[in-house]
């Protein structure tokens, strides 16, 4: 199998990802998009470690760090998901901007 | 007792900062510290004066060690002579009469208690400077009046005039300070020591140095002493109590300068540059400033023009040379310009208004304070057996055997003056206390309590005795008074009294007979258009007002301009620029994290493509 259909594969996987995390508002959906786009990088290092033929598998290792650290990533997530829903009862990202600047600062300066 | 000279200062002082900050809760009132310190004071000041008779060239020095500067030691300490003794018991006894008259004066003054604290510091100001060892000790006191000065003539601080004055009087002496702090190192430096024992010891070489020191030490001596330039402060200081007058114009303040002279006189002695240059000042001031009084028509402006006018006469005899002369004139214009102060501050408590116009015919309400004015006058004016009289004449006699174009000239200008001293002696007498009263103050005239009318009475009977030791051959004041070697022994011709007095009665008869053609108006109108520019001080404050006060003022509001314009705006405008740019970025932080993530994907995508394209080029 030529490594281009494997690229294209892991670019489609990547762009469905992106697509969750930009379009939709389930903070869960939004966990599992972050999950496909880290597989399809996945499938990149694993797929040019075979195209590369490497003696010591180093995209392979990689790709099995890579599935380490999602693996605590979304135990993480999911922690923060459940914790949010518990306060807000919601788990709609749109629906939480306590973080935006809505206050205008008070200027400190001479004249106030 | 030479060694307790160090209490003369320290009494009151310690009367000042009782009084300061528990002046209404001690037992008695505020005037008990007041009149305590002060009071004991003077007894040590008598005790002083014991002491040092009959040897007054001997100096009784103690100090102790204070700080080093560079290479050598600082000592606070004091340092007693002759000349100390007698300045000392001036000082304590106008402070203390000026105590005793203003609890009167002053009764029901709100501010009272601070007041009487001011006073005591004023005093142990003086104090300081008289007995001070050191010329940085010196300067502590000196600078001291000049604060006391500035809270005590802006006593009426809720009065504009009152304020300006405080302001004027600090500014103009401040002037003359400076000169005077660059003098003390110059002159310090010269002699390798700060001690006042070292500086006149060994005055050294006649050198420019020397000079320019001792020319310098006579900025701060004009300054303090209200000699012209700087005599502009006297006259409007009169906005404080005129106690403080008193106090101001007979021991402390304007007597600084003169002392400081005669103390450190080998050091003049040794630069005569800088006594030419004080004669010349004199001779301007003496006659200037007594024709200034001829026409003013505030009675305390007056007797404020006189005493910048005797003390033209001071100056003037320490600069032909005539120390003795200069110290008794000092002496004896504490005796009777206090006693006129005080009297004058009698009259206006009593009328309640400054200005002559308003006066008149006050002999029969208030006898005791026109008799002791009377006395105050006569010594004034130079009348024999008054006080003022004999010194003055000593003056001049020094003035006629020092000789040369100095000499003649103090002694031309000291005999014009006082034929014109006479005059505005007679004018004031007769406009205060003879003819009918031209007021309108609704309640009866009377005479001032017994408290007011006491210390009146006891500085009229100084400026009556204070001039009887002359009159034997002992020449009394020589015995307190030790002249420093190269000056000129004090002498009271018989010539020179009578040519006085006569000149004296000459000028009184003439301005009497003046005015009883007229009795209501004023003697000095008959100079017609030539009173203008006198009663405008020959316009000396109106051009300094031009030269220094405006422009002052124009840069002042140019730097204002340059301040609110320039570097305000600056310093404004940059956090504008940064508030409104950081205004734009805000607006990105909307709390919505898909939109924070889609900016990020932008950007890596543009990223990329941008690179890319670099690349392939």
């Amino acid at each position: 199998m030529h490594l281009s259909m494997a690229l294209l594969l892991s670019a489609l996987l990547f762009g469905v990802g992106v697509y969750g995390v930009l379009a939709r508002r389930n903070a869960i959906a939004l966990l599992m998009a972050v999950e496909l786009m880290l597989n399809a990088a996945n499938l990149d290092l694993v797929a040019f470690d075979a195209w590369f033929k490497d003696t010591l598998h180093a995209g392979q290792v990689f790709a099995l760090f890579v599935v380490v650290v999602a693996a605590a990533e979304v135990g993480v997530g999911l922690a923060i998901v459940l914790a949010v829903f518990r306060l807000r009862e919601t788990v709609a990202v749109d629906e939480l901007r306590q973080l935006a600047d809505v206050d205008p600062v008070v200027r400190v300066d001479a004249d106030s | 007792m030479t060694h307790a000279a160090w209490l003369l200062p320290a009494l009151p002082a310690l009367a000042a900062v009782l009084g300061l900050f528990a002046g209404t809760r001690v037992a008695g009132g505020p005037a008990v510290p007041a009149l305590a310190g002060t009071g004991v004071a003077f007894v040590v000041s008598l005790l002083l004066l014991g002491a040092v008779e009959g040897s007054p060239a001997t100096v009784h020095e103690s100090a102790v060690a204070w700080t080093p500067i560079g290479g050598q030691t600082l000592h606070v300490g004091t340092r007693v002579d002759g000349l100390v003794a007698v300045v000392a018991v001036m000082v304590c006894v106008v402070a203390l009469l000026v105590q005793v008259y203003s609890t009167a004066y002053m009764a029901g003054d709100p501010r009272y208690s601070v007041y009487a604290a001011e006073v005591s510091l004023f005093t142990a100001a003086m104090l300081l400077v008289v007995v001070a060892s050191n010329l940085f000790e010196l300067l502590v006191g000196w600078e001291l009046m000049g604060l006391c000065s500035y809270l005590l003539v802006g006593h009426y601080w809720q009065t504009e005039g009152a304020r300006a004055a405080a302001v004027k009087a600090f500014v103009t002496t401040r002037f003359g300070d400076a000169a005077f702090l660059i003098g003390i190192f110059v002159v310090g430096g010269h002699a390798g020591s700060f001690e006042i024992g070292d500086v006149v010891r060994s005055p050294g070489s006649h050198g420019a140095v020397l000079t320019a020191g001792a020319v310098l030490l006579l900025g701060g001596v004009i300054g303090k002493s209200a000699q012209f330039p700087l005599h502009v402060w006297l006259p409007d200081a009169m906005a404080g109590p005129t106690p403080i007058s008193a106090l101001i114009h007979a021991a402390t303040m304007v007597a600084a300068g003169i002392f400081v002279v005669a103390r450190l006189y080998p050091v003049f002695l040794a630069a005569p540059v800088a006594l030419t240059v004080l004669g010349i000042i004199a001779c301007i001031t003496m006659l200037g400033a007594a024709l200034v009084a001829l026409a003013e028509d505030d009675l305390k402006r007056v007797l404020a023009w006189s005493t910048v006018s005797q003390l033209a006469y001071m100056a003037a005899g320490l600069a032909v040379r005539g120390w003795t002369a200069g110290i008794y004139h000092l002496l004896t214009h504490a005796a009777f310009k206090a006693l006129l102060f005080l009297a004058a501050g009698s009259v206006l408590r009593t009328v309640g208004t400054n200005l002559m116009s308003e006066m008149g015919g006050l002999r029969r309400a208030m006898p005791v304070t026109f008799v002791t004015a009377l006395v105050g006058a006569a010594a004034l004016a130079g009348l024999p057996p008054f006080a003022g009289a004999f010194s003055k004449d000593g003056i001049l006699d020094a003035a006629h055997e020092r000789g040369g174009a100095l000499g003649t000239a103090v002694y031309a200008v000291g005999l014009a003056t006082v034929l014109v001293t006479a005059a505005y002696v007679t004018r004031m007498v007769v406009r205060t206390f003879l003819g009918d009263y031209r007021g309108n103050a609704q309640t009866r005239l009377h005479e001032s309590p017994l408290v007011m009318t006491a210390p009146l009475v006891l500085l009229a009977t100084a400026a009556v005795g204070l001039g009887l030791p002359v009159l034997p051959d002992g020449w009394g004041v020589a015995r307190w008074l030790d002249a420093p070697l190269g000056t000129t022994e004090l002498h009271v011709a018989a010539g020179g009294v009578a040519l006085s007095t006569g000149l004296v009665l000459l000028a009184g008869a003439a301005v009497y007979a003046l005015w009883r053609r007229n009795p209501a108006a004023d003697p000095v109108a008959v100079l017609g258009r030539a009173r203008r520019p006198l009663a405008a001080a020959f316009g000396v404050d109106a051009f300094y007002d031009r030269a220094i006060v405006r422009p002052l003022h124009a840069l002042a509001r140019g730097v204002l301009r340059v301040d609110d314009g320039g570097l305000d705006a600056a310093v404004e405008g940059s956090g504008a620029t940064a508030s409104g740019l950081g205004g734009g970025l805000r607006r990105l932080q909307n709390g919505n994290v898909q939109a924070y993530a889609s900016g990020l994907v932008i950007a890596v995508l543009a990223l990329v493509i941008g690179v890319s394209l670099a690349v392939a080029r």
